[in-house]
């Protein structure tokens, strides 16, 4: 079997701030190969940005990354310097963010923005750069881009502005593309041109993809495998059939039943009740047994242990572990 | 970066909208100088005994015994030629008189202003690179220490520390009459003077642009489009100077442009302390003098030159900004 494109262990990150240390990523361990798109979900606020973050290392105070093994391509990124990490960014790991209206510079030109991510990775000179900026473009098939290259962000709709982050990130052909909410901002037609098109291109470039969502749909459509993320853990891991026909995790069949599939009715739809954990100050025992429907006694106080009830598949809960027994 | 063609048209139609601007404040010089209590002609007269007829033929040869609007038709008119009219004081035309100043002034007035700001930019970014160290927590202690002072009180420290006792530079005055009075010497002479006045100037508007600075900085780069440029591998160097500065320098310019203005108003006592002989100078000799064509001239040239800086400051921001639009 090849050894996998990304594989991170153990990965802890906390936020030191004045109201107390905040647990955003507490001991993340996921997999990703060659090729594979890979969705992390979960509810806002449960630590997947800073998951995102933390893989390329672009954490900054005050929060710090603790420990663990983010190995990409056999090298463990958290040992490399600065320096070999910053060549990394951009070129073989590469970031789509959430809101294409705050993430691109105001005051710079499209086209050099894009120009800017290739000079930096392929050492081409400034026309070449605006050459292979222009093709980016048109990979991510914007409408008359030797006019779009010249525009500034301002002068583009939301949609428009997404496919520059786009062509940005791929611009170097990255063999893994972290997209981060990608299409959160968007609405929903512009929505699903945007997931079709970074399709496409991973097709033709043979990236890998991390998906973070908090949307279990859009996971459903463009995924291969899942994690589910709940207060900085990860609590429920499965390939996409699987966790959607027999979820196991009490969180993850609770998110399922929050979410309106295309046949469901509206009178079964659920939401979770109670508050996502502050994890400045998270739950004993089971982070989510204060709004767990099923919650044992020792959920209370006992971390549960990660089971794994079949081949790629794994869950952290008690009541797989009764099973088990 | 480039420079759109409706940029030359704003320009000038700012320009065209300063016009009426002007003649408002010129009204407001007149009549402000025409409430202030005091008669040149005493003035002019000093303890010299005059006969009631001499004063009255002082007043005509003046125009001071026209009425008013005649009075301030009769300036506006000239005004308009650059005729500022005549110094009861230095017997010379004022106009002249005042852009014989004006190179002093904005000689020390720039000196002061480019090299405050570019140091506090530097400073600025520098402290909010590394927030919350003994280092940043020192210079914003210094910063606010440097705005508090009063400016005459500082100028007089320095004299006090720099000319009378350690020797290095001259007590006042702009050039030394022993040395040569052109070339490379004249300039280093210049220069020579120029160190103090412009060091006392130059405090308060440092501190402003040092404090402003690190707030901006320290904002911009947690912004969203910073953590794009370190995503996609720009060095942190460029990060801070190219993607980070130019968006939070914005509002830098504003705050220079303004206090162009204030630094005007300060030049009166530097000016003063330090015998610089420039406009602020020429104002506090023509207010001890009751001398009011010159002060209504000061006041009107330097009403129009707050006016083009401010235009000035608009035009800059607009190349730097391309999401300003021209109205």
């Amino acid at each position: 079997m090849d050894a996998p494109l990304l594989q991170v262990e153990g990965l802890t990150t906390h936020l030191f701030t004045d109201a107390g240390t905040v647990r955003a990523v507490e001991g993340v361990s996921l997999t990703i190969g060659r090729g594979e798109a890979v969705a992390l979900v979960g509810e806002s606020g449960c630590g997947k940005s800073m998951t995102a973050l933390s893989l390329m290392r672009l954490v900054r105070p005050p929060g710090r990354i603790l420990g663990g093994r983010v190995e990409f391509e056999g090298r463990n990124l958290l040992d490399l310097r600065e320096e070999e990490m910053r060549r990394l960014r951009g070129g073989d790991i590469a970031m789509i963010f959430q809101d294409p209206m705050t993430f691109l510079n105001p005051l710079m030109r499209v086209g050099d923005q894009i120009a800017e991510a290739v000079r930096l990775h392929q050492g081409l000179d400034s026309r070449a750069a605006w050459r292979a900026a222009l093709a980016a473009l048109e990979l991510v098939r914007i409408p008359a881009p030797d006019s779009v290259i010249e525009y500034y962000p301002h002068q583009l709709s939301g949609g428009m502005r997404q496919r520059v982050l786009i062509a940005m990130a791929i611009s170097s052909r990255p063999s893994l593309l972290i997209a981060d909410e990608p299409t959160t901002a968007l609405d929903v037609t512009v929505q699903a041109q945007i997931m079709e098109l970074l399709g496409d291109i991973r097709r033709e470039l043979g990236s890998a993809m991390l998906l973070i969502t908090h949307d279990l749909g859009l996971v459903a459509e463009y995924c291969d495998r899942i994690y589910v993320m709940y207060a900085g853990q990860i609590v429920e891991e499965a390939d996409v059939g699987p966790l959607f026909a027999s979820p196991q995790h009490p969180y993850t069949r609770a998110l399922l039943k929050s979410t309106l599939g295309p046949d469901a009715r509206v009178d079964a739809f659920e939401s979770i009740s109670g508050q996502p954990p502050d994890l400045a100050r998270p739950p004993a025992g089971c982070r989510f047994h204060p709004r767990c429907p099923e919650a044992l006694a020792r959920c209370a106080h006992d971390e549960p242990p990660v089971i794994r009830p079949a081949a790629g598949r794994q869950a952290r809960c008690w009541l797989l572990a009764q099973d088990a027994a | 970066m480039s420079l759109r063609p409706s940029l030359l048209l704003y320009v000038a139609r700012r320009l065209l909208q300063a016009v009426p601007l002007v003649f408002v404040i010129i009204l407001i010089n007149f009549f402000l100088i025409h409430a202030a209590p005091g008669d040149p002609v005493d003035f002019l007269v000093g303890t010299m005994e005059a006969t009631p007829e001499y004063l009255e033929g002082l007043r005509r040869e003046f125009g001071l015994d026209q009425p008013l609007p005649v009075q301030l038709w009769r300036y506006v008119s000239k005004i308009a030629v650059l005729d500022m009219g005549y110094s009861l004081r230095f017997r010379q035309p004022v106009f002249e008189l005042i852009m014989s100043r004006l190179p002093a002034t904005l000689l020390l007035m720039g000196t002061a202003l480019v090299v405050s700001s570019i140091v506090g930019i530097l400073l600025g970014v520098a402290a909010a690179r590394r927030p919350h160290t003994a280092t940043d927590h020192a210079a914003t202690f210094v910063a606010l220490a440097g705005y508090s002072m009063p400016v005459f009180w500082l100028g007089q420290l320095l004299l006090i520390a720099f000319s009378l006792h350690l020797n290095w530079f001259p007590t006042q005055g702009m050039y030394d009459l022993r040395a040569p009075s052109d070339g490379w010497g004249r300039i280093v002479d210049v220069a020579h003077h120029l160190v103090l006045p412009a060091l006392t100037y130059s405090v308060y508007h440092l501190a402003l642009v040092y404090r402003l600075m690190r707030v901006k900085m320290q904002e911009t780069l947690a912004l969203d489009y910073v953590t794009t440029a370190r995503a996609k591998g720009v060095p942190e160097r460029r990060v801070v100077y190219v993607h980070a500065l130019r968006n939070a320098v914005l509002p830098i310019v504003t705050v220079i442009g303004l206090n162009f203005g204030f630094m005007l108003a300060g030049s009166v006592l530097t000016e003063t302390v330090f015998a610089w002989p420039g406009m602020g100078r020429l104002l506090y000799e023509g207010i001890q003098g009751r001398d009011y064509p010159v002060l209504m001239g000061l006041f009107t040239c330097l009403s129009v030159m707050v006016i083009l800086v401010n235009i000035i400051t608009d035009v800059v921001y607009a190349v730097i900004d391309p999401r300003v639009v021209y109205r």
